[in-house]
């Protein structure tokens, strides 16, 4: 008892410690253990997510010095799942900006992303997914955690399980598996990360990112993409695309996994057809749903682009990976942006 | 450093040598946690591994995928080891295949929610002796495509069987030098479809109760077209005349019931020495890409088709075209078994049986502008099969004498 509470009393210590002060301030380094830069730089794959030491305390998700906490504007839709996301650079090293695309992190890098349903008392902890950046390239590993969150787990071959939510009760939860993973996050032959791109990215946290060392310069063409929260004050056309460049771009542009569809559902993307208006599925099947083209402006109910988001059906839904339920946000505004296109 | 350089070299070449001496064979089971096991056993294999799929049913929750080279998957038998996807969750298909030097050989595939097995990217692959199959029959909401190997160089399907697929059973998409051959296509919409693709030879093979037997399309707004040199010979395509099930909007859905073989827009195709009969739409179809399309890269037209010395049986007793019908009446009840819209160039039939032409001039002008005639397409006899066999990497071929 007395032992259990001391130790409550130390992380306790460590968190204060640390959410007082900048992650990378002297204190905090000389107080919190550091990350394992060879469990993320070796070859091999950590069966545990601790021994990489991202985290202080790994239930509370507390990071370690370096694992600084990030948000996305417009985030990927994961079936409502909360998601905490952490950057790491590595001691002596800096990601470089690139105008407003992906930050390019150094190799030594990690990028931690972690999937949670509930809030406070109430929060499960499901998965995190690591993206580690070696010498040969970026490899994505997921972790599962288990039913009493002291630890996760590389679940290789990920997973699926019951997990409560708010909007759509019970679900059967996937987690995805290594070429899942891979599948999302390819671009050709290699893996990419996704998310961090400067456009979607905050000004406010980049020059913080910038002030502590991690990053060599704050990215012109930040902000870009529109908050998702805030997407009512943006032009129904920003906040549409923006959702298709984060939900779906991964895949549907030229080197991603769908794309010999010819549809590119990238942000820069200005070709009307690729972007899939009036285009003809090729390979859609019942995806279809009846329907001739993606994108029928001025007409969302015969939009295929509508119809496959609206799905739950595997051989119908879209995104094909990454979620079981429909976004009932998402699938909002695309309709209201199909139906304000000129006919 | 000549010296050091040989040694290397020999010392490499020896490495190659002996590399598949340490090839591990990792043997599956059926039954509990087949997902994980199976899934996992996927992902650790080495180059050079085996994978093998004991005989029995294994029930699958997700898709399967395959990233590593040079791997080959071996079942007991497309009858005796079978992937069940029948409460499959979630993924776009069963088995997808992202590596190259894959061979994928004598499984079975079930009932996925999506495409059977998919291979993207991926040169250098063989499917052999593999069923796939959507076990209810004929219905609109079954996978697309049975077989499906898309973006990739050098692809070789033999001795595969593909049922119930609601697009085609083996599709063949923007790929380059492929050859199927000895497998069979039944009650798919399309039995076997090469689409926007640079060489292929499909041969030997049995497309029975689709609704279009051996379809050779080229379509526009896609990465890969000007889909050219693709030779359809020595096939029996018979009694193709499955109600069309596609759902609308794929382009198989505008395949007319009863049709054997299908040209739309494409370069250079030539479809010789098959059996061609009881099709009741027609056996032989060349037309244009009808739909409009901004793609100023893209040929509507099918230009340089060669038709000869095929053996025709009944066809054209039913024309599902539209018109077709009452041509078939004005015709005396049937319409030629081979028919022309009248678009393109360089279209020859030299078979000893009457054509068709619609007398159409343009991709998109509609069927009630047609002016239907019997056509003399017949060339002369410098009209022969000139396209070069397909060749694959030896290696490929090794496979199937296994």
């Amino acid at each position: 008892m007395t032992l259990n509470s001391s130790m409550l009393l130390a992380a306790a210590a460590l968190t204060l410690t640390v959410s007082a002060s900048l992650a990378n301030s002297a204190e905090a380094q000389r107080i919190a253990p550091a990350v394992n830069d060879a469990a993320i730089a070796e070859k091999g794959m950590p069966r545990k997510l601790a021994e990489y030491g991202f985290f202080i305390d790994s239930n509370a998700q507390i990071p370690a010095a370096r694992v600084v906490p990030y948000s996305l504007n417009t985030p990927l839709y994961s079936d409502g799942a909360v998601k905490l996301r952490f950057a790491y650079v590595p001691e002596g090293q800096q990601a470089a900006a690139d105008g407003e695309g992906l930050l390019e992190f150094p190799v030594g890098s990690a990028l931690i992303k972690t999937f949670a349903f509930g809030e406070g008392d109430d929060r499960r902890l499901i998965e995190t997914r690591v993206l580690l950046h070696r010498a040969e390239g970026w490899v994505a590993l997921p972790y599962r955690w288990n039913a009493e969150q002291t630890e996760a787990r590389l679940a290789i071959a990920g997973g699926r399980l019951e997990v409560d939510t708010a909007e759509h009760g019970t679900i059967s939860y996937r987690i995805p598996n290594k070429n899942q993973c891979k599948q999302c996050h390819s671009l050709g032959d290699a893996v990419m990360p996704i998310g961090p791109k400067a456009r979607n990215l905050s000004g406010a946290w980049l020059s913080d990112f910038s002030n502590a060392g991690y990053l060599d310069a704050i990215p012109d063409g930040h902000d870009t993409m529109p908050l998702w929260s805030a997407r009512q004050d943006v032009s129904l056309n920003d906040a549409a695309r923006a959702y298709l460049d984060v939900n779906c771009a991964h895949c549907h542009r030229p080197e991603g996994k769908a794309s010999n569809s010819g549809l590119d559902l990238r942000w820069e993307q200005d070709d009307q057809t690729a972007v899939g208006i009036r285009k003809r599925p090729v390979s859609a099947g019942q995806g279809s749903g009846g329907f001739n083209f993606s994108i029928v402006p001025g007409d969302p109910t015969r939009s295929i682009m509508v119809h496959r988001m609206n799905s739950d059906n595997p051989g119908v839904a879209m995104p094909e990976l990454g979620k079981t339920t429909v976004d009932k946000e998402g699938v909002d505004i695309i309709r209201r942006w199909i139906a304000e296109m000129d006919e | 450093m000549t010296k050091l350089n040989r040694a290397c070299l020999f010392t490499a070449s020896v490495l190659a040598l002996a590399s598949p001496a340490f090839a591990e064979v990792h043997s599956i089971a059926p039954g509990a946690g087949a997902q994980e096991r199976l899934q996992e056993a996927l992902i650790l294999a080495e180059p050079g591994d085996e994978i093998v799929l004991e005989a029995g049913r294994f029930s699958l929750t997700d898709g399967l995928s395959l990233d590593v080279d040079n791997v080959t998957v071996r079942g007991q038998g497309m009858d005796q080891s079978i992937l069940d996807f029948s409460g499959q969750q979630g993924a776009g298909e069963g088995l997808l295949v992202t590596s190259d030097n894959v061979v994928l050989r004598e499984f079975g595939v079930e009932d996925s929610k999506g495409d059977g097995i998919k291979s993207k990217g991926a040169d250098n692959i063989v499917y052999y002796k593999l069923r796939v199959e959507w076990t209810r029959g004929p219905h609109p909401e079954n996978g697309a495509y049975a077989i499906y190997p898309v973006e990739s160089t050098n692809v070789l399907v033999d001795s595969v069987t593909t049922i119930g697929s609601s697009d085609a059973g083996i599709y063949v998409g923007q790929s380059k030098n492929i050859i199927v051959r000895n497998s069979v296509a039944k009650y798919n919409v399309a039995g076997i479809e090469i689409e926007n693709s640079y060489g292929a030879d499909v041969y030997n093979n049995l497309a029975v109760n689709n609704t279009g037997g051996i379809l050779v399309f080229d379509l526009p707004d896609i990465p890969q077209q000007g889909g050219r040199d693709v030779r359809v010979f020595k096939n029996i395509v018979v009694d193709n005349n499955t109600p069309n099930f596609a759902p609308e909007g794929n382009i198989v859905a505008s395949v007319p019931t009863g049709m054997g073989v299908m040209v739309m827009s494409h370069y250079n195709v030539e479809v010789f020495q098959n059996v061609l009969a009881e099709n009741a739409t027609g056996n032989v179809l060349i037309v244009a890409y009808s739909n409009e399309t901004e793609d100023a890269d893209y040929n509507p037209y099918p230009i340089n088709v060669l038709v000869t010395d095929n053996v025709h049986g009944r066809a054209g007793y039913k024309p599902a075209f539209e018109g077709g019908e009452m041509l078939a009446a004005a015709l005396g009840g049937t319409i030629p078994p081979v028919t022309h819209d009248g678009n393109g160039r360089d279209i020859i039939v030299r078979d000893n049986v009457p054509v068709l032409s619609l007398g159409l001039s343009e991709a998109t002008q509609p069927a009630s502008e047609a002016q239907p005639q019997i056509a003399d397409l017949s060339g002369t006899e410098a009209n022969k099969p000139v396209l070069t066999a397909i060749v694959l990497p030896e290696a490929m071929e090794a496979v199937v004498k296994q």
